[in-house]
């Protein structure tokens, strides 16, 4: 523990109240609070989304319960253990990937869920969404940083293979989220930015090969986002919808369970990936600053806790994990509101679903361990 | 591992790393920027657009059909009425492979090929976002079931309850009535889209066609809440369609029937009308056509066979049918001679037969020529000529009048003209005059032109609608009228505006109207004087007739039979035979039924028309008279 680590670890252990208590059951107390601020005003938004289906309701408050006490979990286990495990997470998440690939389930088109014996039928894609930046953190945390080009490149090829994996199934969004949260951690490790500046200008040029790459259903996608009204019931009907919704909401919105866009079924994937445009909807402006709000509470926090970790590993796995969560949630709005191409992320925290919930949690679970465990 | 660590530099690292964080932190806030921004865009600067947008997407007028106004006969009876049909419709915005639900349809109900082109066709055509589109009319109870029970897996489908005309009669008033048909794509062009917005159906001919406007009534509209889904969740405002103004015509089912069923299976037309008024009492063309089937949908089969039939089932041979009046003219050109000065009651001619015009080779024969014997009726005045039907007598009488004259005076009677009052497209006929064969055939008038025009032949064609109209002016002593179907209604209607009387035939004295009406009594009931004196009809129908009827009979040539030739029935076909007509109007003294019977390719018109128009005269007149 550093010098200045135990100064300041020191009126707070020794305090008194919820937040000292909070502490020693390793929770931050202003990410908790964020936190369930998030979800209680999900649990809301979502008890409108589904039409007060009460059974679709509960089921979501179930999820939510098992993933907060998955993330009470992962906030026990000290850093030093995650770090160990770092390796064999990866390595079976690569397997499981690899396995997707070979006798993966298809849905729509896409082989992206793995249907085990005696396990729900899951996405080991989600798994690489954590298991990429701590693999990418356990790579760098006793090598130099700024990293050599040589752990740079071992760094990149760690986060090819999966993010490869998961895009031939094919599942661009994931396979993006995936290589964006490994090349999270190579930045902040401080990859130099001439090879940054370098990196980008290699991909603005290969930016227009990429478009023949594409799938036919993503160009389109792209377009629409460009043009929604060229296919206003086809591609564009969802860009068009939750716009309508999130702009007839106006400043205050039309209130809980008055949005008409998402009760007369406009609004496709309302309790889903669309969810942001109920709240713009119901609650308006003042909603969606609200929830914008807290999302840059946990962002900040995390970042936070992240530079003032000891050790390199904490360091990079809590802020990458803090920015893999923020770009979740931007990517998410800015999609629904017409920013970006439509890609399948949820709402973090808000839109109903398991998968996802759990993954973000456990990985708020890991920065909270990473704030509350000390000594390495 | 030492060696690795020897050359960690832990405070640069974490100088580094926060250096990082902060930069990506504020990247992050850049982000959050540009969606606010993005945000504030929507829901603040476009606000109202999108307030506006999501209203339209929920708030959808619909239109609702007004219900057809119904059509009633004199005696009350329904001729034309709307009954409820179930329709199978698809919304295709909400049908995810049209192909596979047309094949699971087919599986449930009865679909042709042809229900399914039309369906097609309709959905490309003129059509607002989630409307239905119709794909099968008329579901039978068990087919409405059978969709029911699969309707939860079949998104889009559609069970659309409608009010559809209803011809009770059917075939039998379908010239009189008309009928309805489907509105076209060309319709839409043309009518005014807002009255016809939820409207299926347009008139097509006849009373349906003419009162179109009074019979369609006032589209309503209901403002709902509408889904994505395009289905009703809420009706927020309506208001109601007016119905469409019911009408009462003068045709009397019963005499149309009667009339029917006196020609058979005969190909002809009867028109009765009531001389008083000009009331069409009974139009009836043969054959006709089930006005049920343009409703209901027909397949391409049926109407192939309709419109393919050398019997022309859909032509309405009471108003456009166009034929030579033959003999039944010749009242008139008496009647024209009387008052032109060309010819007195008291004089007579002698029929030989034949007539020549001076210094011509030409031979105009009497009907009554065989090859063996040259016929001809002897002495003839006008009231013989008219009641034996002397062609000789006219042949002479038309010569010594001034075609224009003639044809002038005929005009007077409708001839040559459209006097219908409200029964659309029927044909104007044709009597002839100088003007119109400079025209039509670049040639002057020649007299022998004038010789076959006092017969009824020639380039003279009428319509039984005029010949009845003719019937009904004699029988009305010169008084004209025009013919008519609306016998009253609830409110005036928009399509009748007052009509000038027409003046009544100018001319004749009451004495000389009084003598033709005489003559053609003697048509009818001049009997039992011996051979070549009887009334041309006597025999047929005037031997048992307890009332008093005036008629004249004619017969019209078809094919232009050579000079010197008879005319043989066995050698023409079927189609070139002559046409039968009767002209007739009872009680002679006071007039409440005047018709005209064409029976085509019916052969002499006292044999062969005059029983069918003695049988709808009974018809008409006997329950009448026993009540008297």
């Amino acid at each position: 523990m550093s010098n200045q680590d135990f100064v300041r670890s020191l009126p707070k252990d020794a305090g008194f109240g919820a937040r000292a208590r909070l502490r020693q059951v390793h929770l931050d107390p202003l990410m908790l609070l964020a936190l369930l601020a998030v979800i209680g005003l999900g649990l809301v938004v979502l008890y409108s989304a589904v039409d007060r289906n009460a059974a679709l309701w509960l089921n979501q408050l179930s999820r939510l319960g098992l993933a907060l006490g998955l993330m009470v979990a992962a906030a026990q286990v000290h850093p030093r253990v995650y770090l160990r495990w770092t390796p064999f997470l990866y390595g079976g998440g690569l397997v499981l990937v690899g396995m997707v690939l070979v006798m993966g389930v298809s849905v729509n088109g896409s082989r992206r869920w793995l249907d085990l014996p005696g396990l729900p039928r899951f996405q080991p894609s989600e798994i690489m969404k954590v298991a990429v930046p701590l693999m990418v953190a356990w790579y760098f945390h006793d090598r130099p940083l700024p990293p050599r080009l040589k752990d740079v490149v071992v760094a990149l090829l760690i986060v090819a293979a999966p993010a490869g994996a998961i895009v031939v199934q094919p599942d661009l969004g994931t396979g993006i989220l995936v290589a964006g949260a490994g090349l999270a951690v190579v930045v902040l490790a401080g990859l130099y930015w001439k090879w940054i500046g370098l990196a980008a200008l290699a991909f603005a040029a290969a930016a227009p090969g990429l478009w023949y790459v594409l799938q036919d259903y993503q160009r389109r996608r792209i377009l629409t986002l460009f043009d929604p009204g060229s296919d206003p019931l086809g591609a564009g009907w969802n860009i068009i919808q939750s716009t309508t919704a999130i702009g007839s909401g106006g400043l205050y919105g039309k209130g809980l369970f008055q949005g008409t866009q998402s009760h007369l079924d406009f609004l496709p994937e309302s309790h889903t990936d669309f969810i942001i445009a109920v709240i713009g909807e119901e609650l308006g402006l003042v909603g969606m600053l609200t929830i914008l709000a807290l999302y840059m509470v946990l962002v900040t926090r995390g970042l936070y806790i992240a530079t003032q970790a000891t050790h390199t590993y904490e360091r990079l796995v809590s802020g990458a994990l803090s920015l893999t969560f923020f770009v979740y949630a931007f990517v998410n709005i800015a999609m629904v509101s017409g920013l970006v191409p439509v890609v399948g992320v949820p709402l973090p925290l808000v839109s109903y679903g398991g998968t996802s919930a759990i993954t973000l949690l456990a990985s708020i679970g890991i920065i909270m361990a990473v704030r509350t465990h000390k000594g390495w | 591992m030492s060696a690795r660590l020897a050359i960690k530099d832990d405070l640069r690292e974490r100088r580094v790393f926060a250096a990082r964080a902060a930069l990506l932190l504020m990247m992050a806030f850049v982000l959050v920027g540009v969606l606010v921004l993005r945000l504030v865009q929507l829901q603040i600067w476009e606000h109202e657009t999108y307030q506006t947008r999501s209203e339209q997407n929920r708030i959808q007028i619909q239109p609702l059909p007004p219900p057809r106004g119904l059509i009633y006969d004199r005696n009350g009876d329904l001729l034309a009425g709307n009954r409820p049909i179930s329709t199978l419709a698809v919304v295709k915005e909400r049908v995810p492979d049209m192909g596979a639900l047309l094949d699971e349809l087919a599986q449930l109900v009865e679909i042709t090929g042809e229900d399914v082109q039309r369906f097609r066709a309709r959905l490309d055509g003129t059509r607002r976002p989630f409307e239905p589109v119709a794909l099968k009319l008329s579901l039978s109870e068990e087919e409405q079931a059978r969709l029911a029970v699969n309707r939860y897996r079949l998104p889009g489908v559609e069970i659309l309850n409608e009010l559809v005309r209803y011809y009770p009669l059917g075939a039998m008033m379908a010239h009189a009535v008309g009928s309805v048909r489907r509105i076209t794509e060309d319709d839409l062009q043309r009518l005014d889209g807002v009255r016809y917005s939820a409207t299926r159906f347009i008139g097509r001919h006849g009373v349906e066609r003419f009162y179109e406007r009074s019979l369609h009534g006032e589209v309503g509209h209901q403002k709902v809440e509408i889904d994505a889904h395009g289905r009703v969740r809420q009706v927020l405002d309506t208001r109601r369609p007016v119905a469409g103004q019911s009408i009462t015509v003068h045709l009397d089912s019963r005499l149309q029937i009667a009339a029917a069923a006196a020609l058979g299976e005969r190909r002809g037309a009867v028109v009765a009308l009531d001389p008083r008024s000009g009331g069409v009492l009974a139009m009836v063309s043969q054959p006709a056509y089930d006005p049920n089937l343009f409703v209901t949908g027909i397949s391409s089969e049926q109407y192939q066979a309709l419109v393919g039939s050398r019997d022309t089932p859909l032509f309405n041979r009471a108003v456009n049918g166009q034929y030579a009046p033959g003999s039944t003219f010749k009242p008139v050109v008496g009647l024209a001679g009387l008052s032109l000065g060309v010819v007195s009651w008291d004089e007579q001619i002698i029929d030989h037969g034949s007539f020549r015009l001076p210094g011509q080779d030409r031979i105009y024969r009497d009907w009554s020529w065989t090859p063996g014997n040259s016929g001809g009726q002897g002495k003839v005045d006008l009231h013989r000529a008219i009641y034996r039907s002397s062609n000789v007598f006219f042949y002479d009488l038309a010569t010594r009048m001034e075609i224009d004259d003639l044809s002038a005076f005929a005009a007077q009677f409708g001839l040559g003209r459209r006097l219908a009052l409200d029964i659309p497209d029927t044909s104007p006929g044709l009597v002839p005059n100088r003007v119109w064969k400079r025209g039509a055939k670049g040639q002057p008038w020649f007299p022998g032109d004038s010789v076959n025009v006092g017969i009824g032949q020639g380039d003279m064609l009428v319509t039984p609608l005029q010949l009845a109209t003719v019937a009904a002016t004699i029988a009305n002593r010169g008084r004209v009228v025009r013919p008519r179907m609306l016998l009253a209604s609830d409110r005036p209607l928009v399509e009748v505006d007052d009509p000038q009387p027409l003046p009544p035939v100018a001319g004749p004295s009451p004495d000389d109207w009084e003598r033709v009406v005489d003559a053609m009594e003697a048509v009818v009931h001049r009997g039992n004087r011996g051979y070549g004196e009887n009334g041309t009809a006597w025999y047929h129908i005037g031997q048992d007739i307890s009332y008093r009827m005036a008629g004249k009979s004619g017969t019209a040539q078809v094919v232009e039979i050579r000079q010197g030739e008879a005319y043989d029935e066995e050698e023409l076909s079927e189609y070139q035979r002559k046409h039968a007509w009767f002209i007739a109007f009872a009680p002679a003294d006071d007039p409440l039924i005047a018709l005209a019977v064409l029976v085509e390719n019916g052969g002499g018109g006292s044999a062969v028309a005059g029983p069918v128009a003695r049988e709808v005269i009974d018809a008409y007149l006997l329950p009448q008279l026993a009540v008297r």
